[in-house]
């Protein structure tokens, strides 16, 4: 039997019951106590900068959009400020408020959303029950003013494809009322249900120190103690126009990431009032190229989950020469493996939860080193031959597949 | 600290009806921008394939099958329904409809062909 004083290791994935998304956590345990965690990713690489470099911008904008179910509206947005930096476009102020109107709905989504999981992942299936009702308002909404749940679709180089009417406007407020009310009931929630309460507290904890030595964004930054917001640091679409709070906490456990979240909720629902009572008249878009002048532009914007960066060079054709995306949770995750050293195994799937992660987004590039050669790169053939060894040393067999491949190929 | 402080809402919900309707029997009422199946009319195309250009899947494809006739064959399968391609038709030949039950379980009745109505007279010249 094995010995609980000794150290001991599971693998938990990249493809396992409790894992929504594929990616590998290597955990060392002494008993119940985690030693120490490696990450890995790299499951879920999707190639999609490669393939923004061979379409059109126009054409990329929708494969950007898709680089996040949850959080679509903000790699879109993130990405076409980028382009219509280096366009030098003027982009009209009626579309930059429409843009930070669905940016904060979508921050609604997925804040309850979130909550939801939370929930569950502590066994609250009730909250989560309850949250995703409520959060049905706002995807109706959502679909109201885009036409459709997810991937919206609404933004167009030079600025947005619908505007809204003002029956849309009065449907929007009222459903903000009746958010908000549910809100302030889960806030107090969160202040008062014994569960909730001592299930988070002390978890996870990353101190104001740790977050910014791990350069942790968003809520999670945040709910420990780092006033770190890109609306307001770095103002984009119509936010310096706009007055809302950056919510903090000192907590620095899952607890305060809670919190903030909830809390983060109620300033959602400010913005939207404003942006829907202050929305300028005019234009939605202006002409776009289709070709960009040659240069390049970094783009910054707060995401659900933290600071999504897109990096867009031009050439002066109608395809991107290089475009780069970094989604917040690569951000966190290096934070996830310091909040769970010491802790015990049961914390695990709520810490993980608790950054809001999205494997999948995160996933950008592998790189891949021949050890014969010391060399960074590696060839084509090499990769191939190195699978075939890789693959072979565990029992598999690629030669015949292969043969028969190369045989279908032939022809 | 209140344990078990969402009971009352659960208890008060449990008296509600359920909100989820029996589809396909009952249907809900889509958004109004909602993008679905596309809809190509004919007479309005003048075969300029920007459509085609800047579809991001490569759905659409733009057929000249007589003069000055155009026919667009649009793969459902392929289509992600984002309606850039009736954004970017300056002639308004392309629409979008709320008709979303396209489910198939032939593949190739995906591919759906908006012909132009071919006069007897001309032939079909590509496909
Ligand atoms: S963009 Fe419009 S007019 Fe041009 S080929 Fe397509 S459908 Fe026809
Ligand atoms: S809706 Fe989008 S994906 Fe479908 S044919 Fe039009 S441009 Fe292509």
């Amino acid at each position: 039997m094995h010995n609980p004083s000794e150290e001991f290791k599971i693998p938990i994935g990249p493809q396992h019951p409790a894992l929504k998304e594929p990616e590998s956590f290597s955990v060392a345990l002494r008993g119940e106590k985690i030693l120490g965690v490696d990450i890995r990713l790299g499951y879920n690489h999707r190639g999609i900068e490669k393939a923004c470099e061979e379409r059109t911008y126009i054409q990329d904008m929708y494969l950007i959009e898709r680089v996040c179910g949850i959080c679509s509206h903000s790699h879109s947005t993130c990405f076409i400020q980028a382009v219509e930096e280096i366009a030098g476009l003027a982009v009209p102020r009626r579309a930059l408020y429409i843009r930070t109107l669905v940016a904060e709905l979508e921050r609604i989504h997925s804040h309850l959303l979130w909550l939801g999981v939370a929930g569950h992942e502590i066994g609250f299936d009730t909250l989560l029950m309850y949250t995703w009702r409520d959060r049905e308002i706002v995807m109706d909404i959502l679909a109201e003013l885009t036409g459709n749940r997810v991937n919206y679709g609404i933004n167009t180089i030079g600025g947005v494809r619908r505007d809204i009417s003002s029956i849309q406007i009065q449907e929007t407020l009222k459903a903000m009322d009746l958010l908000e009310e549910r809100t302030k009931y889960y806030i107090e929630l969160g202040l008062e249900e014994t569960t909730i309460i001592k299930r988070l507290s002390g978890v996870g904890v990353l101190s104001y120190e740790d977050s910014l030595h791990f350069d942790a964004v968003g809520p999670t930054a945040r709910a420990s103690g780092v006033k770190r917001d890109v609306r307001k640091d770095d103002p984009y679409a119509s936010y310096g126009e706009i007055s809302f709070d950056v919510i903090t906490d000192t907590g620095a456990d899952v607890y305060a990431r809670t919190i903030v979240r909830l809390k983060e909720l109620m300033e959602s629902y400010k913005i939207v009032r404003q942006c829907l009572k202050n929305l300028p008249d005019g234009p939605i878009t202006v002409r776009a190229p289709r070709k960009i002048p040659a240069g390049e532009a970094l783009s910054r914007y707060e995401a659900p989950r933290g600071e999504d960066v897109h990096y867009v060079k031009s050439n002066g054709t109608d395809k991107p020469e290089r475009v780069k995306v970094r989604a917040p949770t690569l951000a966190n995750v290096q934070a996830v493996k310091h909040m769970l050293k010491d802790r015990f195994l049961a914390d695990m799937p709520i810490v993980i939860a608790a950054i809001d992660p999205c494997f999948s987004c995160t996933d950008r590039l592998v790189s891949l080193k021949d050890d014969d050669k010391k060399a960074d790169v590696m060839t084509w053939q090499a990769l191939h031959d190195y699978s075939i060894k890789w693959h072979s040393q565990r029992g598999v067999d690629f030669g015949k597949l292969n043969k028969k491949l190369q045989e279908r190929l032939s022809k | 600290m209140r344990p078990g402080k969402m009971l009352r809402e659960v208890l008060r919900t449990g008296l509600k009806k359920p909100v989820t309707v029996l589809y396909p029997k009952e249907k809900l009422d889509l958004p109004e921008h909602f993008r679905g199946k596309l809809k190509f009319n004919p007479e309005k195309c003048i075969g300029c394939k920007l459509c085609m250009k800047d579809c991001p899947t490569n759905a659409i494809v733009i057929n000249q099958v007589g003069e000055k006739q155009f026919e667009a064959a649009i793969d459902l399968g392929k289509c992600i329904y984002c309606a850039q391609c009736v954004d970017s038709c300056l002639k308004k030949a392309l629409e979008y409809t709320k008709e979303v039950e396209l489910a198939q379980l032939d593949a190739q009745k995906l591919k759906v062909v908006f012909g132009a109505e071919i006069k007897s007279d001309t032939k079909k010249t590509s496909l």
